[in-house]
């Protein structure tokens, strides 16, 4: 038995199936190779992605009307979402006013890129590799200081931060270096690493599923295994697929929440 | 394959720690839905603010589960 089980293994894990690996997301460059603007398929699903969700958005705009059509009443539901559900829930209309515009860029940008990952031809989420999210997270990290430092100047907001009121002084030397690298190290890194690491996992189960379901329908010697087994992987790749759409958008909605939640802390409390 | 290979460890070692890694986070998941599940059942009318709470707490246990993946591709 064990001769039987090691052997099917080795053969799927070895010789055969084409599985995931890290490489997947250092694709080769195929535009500018050699200079700092080199362009590989991750970067150009980026930018094909930027593109379409801008002009998308901006015929929307253009051709709004009064009565919303079907697609407009789409677009402005989800827009309604974020400003209601998200920024005035957590941050009141007074204070979230300001901050509409920031996180609804953030979500729907996030979401698509996300959606990248389960669109045929682009396979990859283009928030797979830690350059974008890092970028947002740091989007995040420059409003939320920001917010501070403009409503209780930038003392009052370090010492509010690192020095909690009604904690026992001695208590300081160690309570305040923690809270300055949660503001500034933990936080973003944690975006980052969420958002970076949901997309990579996703995209190395998916692309498992797909590739053994590949190996064992077309590639393993014995078919009258082979195809049944082959299709289980199939639908466990496509109920993954349909995971990911749902992590894609919860990713964002998180990602939205979070950053509204940490903008808000950053301001005074009433 | 003879009875010496039979004990081997092959393939990477990284991967059972990960695995031991996410009971930590799975514990705290489960604790944190189930006890968003009690006080939305307790409170109805607060359901729409629980969830808020919940995912918020939610997705930082998350990244405690995502930081063991993140160790074992690097490492």
């Amino acid at each position: 038995m064990f001769e039987s089980v090691s052997k099917t293994t080795i053969l799927a894990a070895g010789t055969g199936a084409d599985l995931p690996t890290v490489k997947d997301f250092l694709p080769p460059e195929i535009l500018f190779q050699g200079t700092p603007f080199a362009i590989n398929r991750i970067i150009l699903i980026r930018i094909v992605a930027t593109v379409i969700l801008l002009s998308v958005l901006a015929l929307t705009a253009s051709h709004a009307k009064l009565v919303p059509g079907r697609w407009q009443s789409m677009i402005e539901m989800g827009i309604g979402f974020i400003r209601d559900g998200v920024v005035y829930s957590v941050m009141g209309e007074l204070r979230g006013k300001r901050y509409v515009s920031m996180i609804v860029a953030l979500f729907f940008t996030i979401l698509v890129f996300n959606l990248c990952g389960i669109i045929p031809g682009a396979n990859m989420a283009a928030t797979a590799t830690v350059a974008m999210p890092l970028a947002f997270a740091a989007w995040t990290l420059v409003q939320y200081c920001w917010a501070g430092i403009r409503e209780k100047g930038a003392w009052g907001f370090i010492r509010d931060e690192c020095f909690t009121p009604g904690v026992p002084w001695p208590v300081y030397f160690l309570l305040a270096p923690i809270q300055l690298l949660e503001l500034i190290i933990v936080r973003p890194a944690s975006l980052t690493i969420r958002l970076f690491a949901n997309m990579v996992s996703g995209h190395l189960t998916l692309a498992t599923c797909l590739a053994f379901a590949q190996y064992w329908v077309f590639e393993a010697s014995n078919k009258l295994t082979g195809v049944p087994v082959g299709a289980m992987w199939l639908v466990g790749g496509l109920i993954m697929t349909l995971f990911e759409i749902f992590v894609a958008f919860l990713q964002a909605y998180v990602f939205a929440i979070l950053t509204t939640a940490y903008i808000n802390l950053s301001y005074p409390e009433e | 394959m003879g009875i010496i290979t039979l004990a081997q460890i092959a393939g990477n070692l990284n991967l059972i720690g990960y695995g031991l890694a996410a009971l930590g986070p799975s514990l705290g998941l489960g604790l944190i839905v189930s006890k968003s599940v009690e006080s939305t059942a307790r409170q109805p009318e607060m359901a729409g603010k629980i969830q808020t709470l919940m995912l918020i707490g939610a997705a930082m246990v998350e990244l405690l589960g995502l930081l063991g993946f993140v160790a074992l591709l690097i490492m």
